[in-house]
């Protein structure tokens, strides 16, 4: 191993004001799977938009095969080999897989019988399963990585940067799409894997680079690493747990659903008799596999869709009320999907405050927008719950994710609720604002509030849950205590291993 | 200084783009054998009296329709029928004025109330569509624009009043017709009182898309669906609603002439109004004051170019090019600004963070 498949020394970008990258000095050896890791923000994304050529660096050398190169587009890239797969896939349904792989390719073999037969080539050699004259919109998510690889590879890379590649998949189709890199790694290719999830860092990577304010930091070795200290890499400091305090859970039940069912419009059934009771002081978590009503629930619950069943809030009975009543009634809600859900992006700050709140004084009074109120409450969230950001009149877009989410978590606590809805709270959020909104989390159970949890990250379920109940198409399996629950019985149980016994 | 700043850019992005088109219309002249000079020299001369009086006449008249426009772009609702609603509207109106019913003014504000209803109903109809069979707007207010000419067509045909070789409705009485303000000798002609009814309409624009919670729902639903759903909006009854607002405000566009000077539905209808609203209302980017002023320009612009052919020989259409570039040219110069200033807002957070950091970290 003389030469590495790429080497970067000193690499520094600034944009205006901010330096994205400083002294980024990192060695992947070919044939490899090389892991970069990171909080968000932390300069990734302009690293990996460095190397595929669509920014150039302002100092520092990048070496291809031990050739100093560089880049002015993603064509000088794609040239010298390097290929990328974007988290968001860019392919058009409308076409066939034949049809997006030549699109923009067109010299290389055509768009007919010889550019089929390199597709075939390519999708067989490693085991893509991916059929030429399919047409796009008919392939799943992890179809469509697949094509996104191929087209890199039909492009003739050699090093592929997959961003955040298993942030779309189920876990089958991770350990699918694993086995393809293995594959690829064994012809020769080398990969570069950028990820948020240590476990399957840990599990795939040759080696990890942690970068941290824009610099490289360190290069654990991925046999001996533990989740934990990749974790206090990334952080650079000692890593918060979600561990549970003693229960404040009390006699009084805050949240009372019975029999809620649920039918989409295809007339399937995505929620079947759900019965469930939160009491004040209490975390009720919902384990379960992606796609598994999770989402219905919340819908349901909120009234956001159709369905049937009783939904009580303490005494009153809601299940005839709609979204707004029921909001207005004391359910914060933290959306799953914080840019469809929680905020409108184009519109300050101080208006986001007043988003889902129009039921609060502080936000509308007597039918006018209380913008005094608004803009002070917002300026009180941003400083009690430590959003970074210039003020309350910059767009909700400008800010990163976590300093989004913790803006929204300091709405939704706010106007005293008495049940407060969190939908994967701490998804694509960095370490440091995952532990600010666990801890708030666990301030408004102490203060009484009855929370309802649902997480696919079960170190988070365990450690904040007082109850666990899982959820498996549609329903809810089995109760667990989070106590003495360990993660293989809740996978158990998510994935059905006890139905069948 | 920012803030300054972005002012700065938007004000000067729709003035480049009226300097770009103007001179894109020029060179369009020049190549079709007219004289450049000419054009600009009368676009840019000063209107005599009856033209200062129509441009003021005709900005009420696009300002209202544009106000409809924008009501339905604010929240992602593409009422391309306008056109029709205003139309139906128009004659609605004439008919109920002409049957006088009701004595003097208050003939008046039954006629103004019959109009809003109609072209609300017109409106509901393409709402109604949408929200039970998920039919597109913009199909529906199409088609409702070509149903609205053949019914208004059929109907005065059938029932309208002979006069000459044409048929129209009766004649406002005198008692309800509203005369105007006559700011030059007679022959200027007069400004139209129930004009007043676009800045009334423009007020109102302002106060309740930006100042009300049934505004903020509105605008809440057109920038992300998915959000105001979350949030409480009721999004049928908002599609509903936004299209009866959007073709109430269209039942209006007619009105200040058909009261002013026109005094019943038939030759006298103009035309048109409808599309002009949708090119002004993007112009205004559906804000109530820069939609004022787009219509200014574009009431300037159609009034200024009725003497290009009389006086320098030039087709009055050449300024369909110049307000179609305006359109497009600030359409784009807008994007281009708003991509502006999301990349400076996020440098600015950057920034803001990257300085909290430092203060944590000790030297």
């Amino acid at each position: 191993m003389t030469t590495s498949a790429v080497e970067l020394q000193g690499i520094e970008k600034r944009f205006p004001g901010v330096v994205a990258n400083h002294d980024v000095n990192m060695r992947i050896a070919p044939s490899t799977v090389h892991a970069v890791i990171g909080e968000n923000g932390a300069g990734k994304s302009t690293l990996m938009k460095i190397l595929y050529g669509v920014q150039k660096p302002d100092a520092g050398t990048i070496q291809v095969d031990g050739e100093v190169v560089s880049f002015s587009s993603p064509s000088d890239a794609i040239a010298h080999g390097i290929g990328m797969v974007f988290q968001h896939f860019m392919l058009a349904d409308n076409l066939t897989v034949l049809e997006n792989v030549v699109l923009g390719a067109e010299k290389l073999h055509g768009t007919g019988a010889k550019a089929r037969a390199e597709v075939r080539a390519i999708s067989e050699r490693f085991g893509f399963h991916l059929d030429p004259d399919v047409l796009v919109e008919s392939l799943g998510v992890a179809s469509r990585q697949r094509l996104e690889i191929l087209k890199v590879l039909y492009r003739g890379a050699k090093i592929i940067i997959l961003d955040e590649p298993t942030a779309v998949l189920v876990p089958q189709e991770v350990e699918a799409l694993f086995a393809n890199l293995e594959g690829l790694k064994a012809e020769g290719h080398t990969i570069l894997f950028i990820s948020h999830k240590l476990d399957e860092v840990l599990s795939i990577a040759d080696a990890i680079t942690v970068l941290r304010r824009g610099t490289t930091v360190g290069h654990p070795d991925p046999s001996s690493a533990t989740k934990r200290q990749l974790a206090e890499l990334m952080v650079g400091s000692e890593l918060p747990s979600p561990a549970t305090e003693e229960s404040t859970v009390t006699e009084t039940v805050q949240l009372s659903v019975e029999d809620l069912t649920m039918v989409d419009e295809f007339g399937r059934t995505v929620l079947e008799g759900i019965n469930l009771q939160i009491h004040r002081g209490e975390v009720l978590g919902i384990a379960g596999v992606e796609g598994n009503g999770q989402n219905e629930l919340v819908e349901g619950i909120l009234a956001m869709r159709p369905a049937t069943g009783r939904v009580r809030l303490g005494d009153e009975d809601m299940s005839r009320w709609g979204t707004r009543r029921r909001r207005a009634a004391g359910v914060g809600y933290i959306p799953e999907d914080r840019h469809r859900h929680g905020l409108l992006l184009d519109s300050p700050l101080w208006e986001n405050r007043i988003l889902g709140h129009t039921y609060e004084d502080v936000a509308v009074k007597g039918g006018w927008i209380n913008r005094g109120g608004s803009r002070r409450d917002a300026e009180r969230i941003v400083e009690q719950y430590d959003v970074r950001t210039p003020g309350i009149d910059t767009i909700a877009r400008a800010l990163s994710g976590g300093n989004q989410q913790k803006f929204i978590v300091g709405r939704e606590l706010s106007g005293e609720p008495s049940l407060l809805i969190a939908s994967h709270p701490t998804r694509g959020v960095d370490v440091g604002a995952q532990a600010a909104i666990w801890d708030q989390i666990k301030d408004a159970r102490r203060a009484g509030l009855a929370v309802l949890l649902i997480s696919a990250d079960l170190d988070e379920l365990i450690g904040l849950s007082d109850r666990i109940e899982v959820i498996l198409r549609g329903r809810l399996v089995g109760t667990f205590d989070p106590r003495t629950v360990t993660p293989q019985d809740l996978g158990e149980a998510m994935t059905g291993g006890q139905e069948e016994e | 200084m920012n803030r300054l700043r972005n002012i700065a850019v938007a004000v000067a992005a729709p003035l480049l783009a009226i300097a770009f088109s103007l001179a894109v219309t020029s060179l369009v002249i020049e190549i079709s054998g007219g004289s450049a000079a000419d054009f600009i020299g009368i676009i840019f001369s000063w209107p005599a009296d009856r033209i200062l009086v129509n441009i003021a006449n005709q900005t009420s008249l696009i300002y209202l329709s544009a106000l409809a426009a924008a009501v339905g772009f604010r929240m992602n609702l593409f009422n391309i029928g306008v056109e029709g609603q205003y139309r139906m509207a128009a004659y609605a109106g004439a008919l109920f004025a002409g049957a006088a019913l009701l004595p003097g003014a208050l003939n008046v504000i039954g006629a103004l109330l019959v109009a809003v209803a109609a072209g609300a109903a017109w409106a509901g109809i393409a709402g109604l569509l949408r929200v039970t069979r998920g039919v597109s707007e913009v199909i529906s207010t199409i088609m409702l624009n070509a149903i609205a000419v053949t019914i208004t067509g059929y109907l005065i045909n059938t029932y309208g009043v002979k006069a000459g070789d044409s048929r129209r409705t009766e004649v406002i009485p005198e008692s309800s017709q509203v005369p105007g303000w006559q700011p030059f000798e007679k022959a200027a002609g007069e400004v139209w009182t129930l004009g007043l009814l676009a800045v009334l309409a423009g007020v109102a624009f302002w106060l309740v898309l930006n100042k009300t919670r049934f505004g903020f729902d509105l605008r809440a639903t057109g920038q992300s669906e998915s959000a105001a759903v979350a949030s409480g909006v009721n999004t049928k009854k908002m599609t509903i609603l936004t299209m009866l607002i959007s073709g109430g405000i269209a039942g209006l566009i007619w009105m200040p002439s058909l009261f002013g000077s026109a005094h019943y539905y038939g030759t006298t209808f103009q035309v048109g109004l409808g599309f002009t609203g949708i090119a002004v209302a993007l112009l205004g980017r559906n804000r109530a004051l820069p939609i004022a002023f787009a219509a200014l320009l574009f009431a300037y612009l159609n009034e200024q170019s009725n003497r290009l052919t009389i006086e320098a020989g030039i087709s009055v259409e050449v300024i369909q090019i110049t307000q179609g570039i305006i359109v497009l040219a600030v359409v784009i110069a807008y994007e281009l600004v708003r991509r502006y200033r999301v990349r400076s807002e996020e440098q600015r957070v950057a920034q803001a963070r990257q300085d909290a950091t430092t203060e944590e970290v000790p030297a």
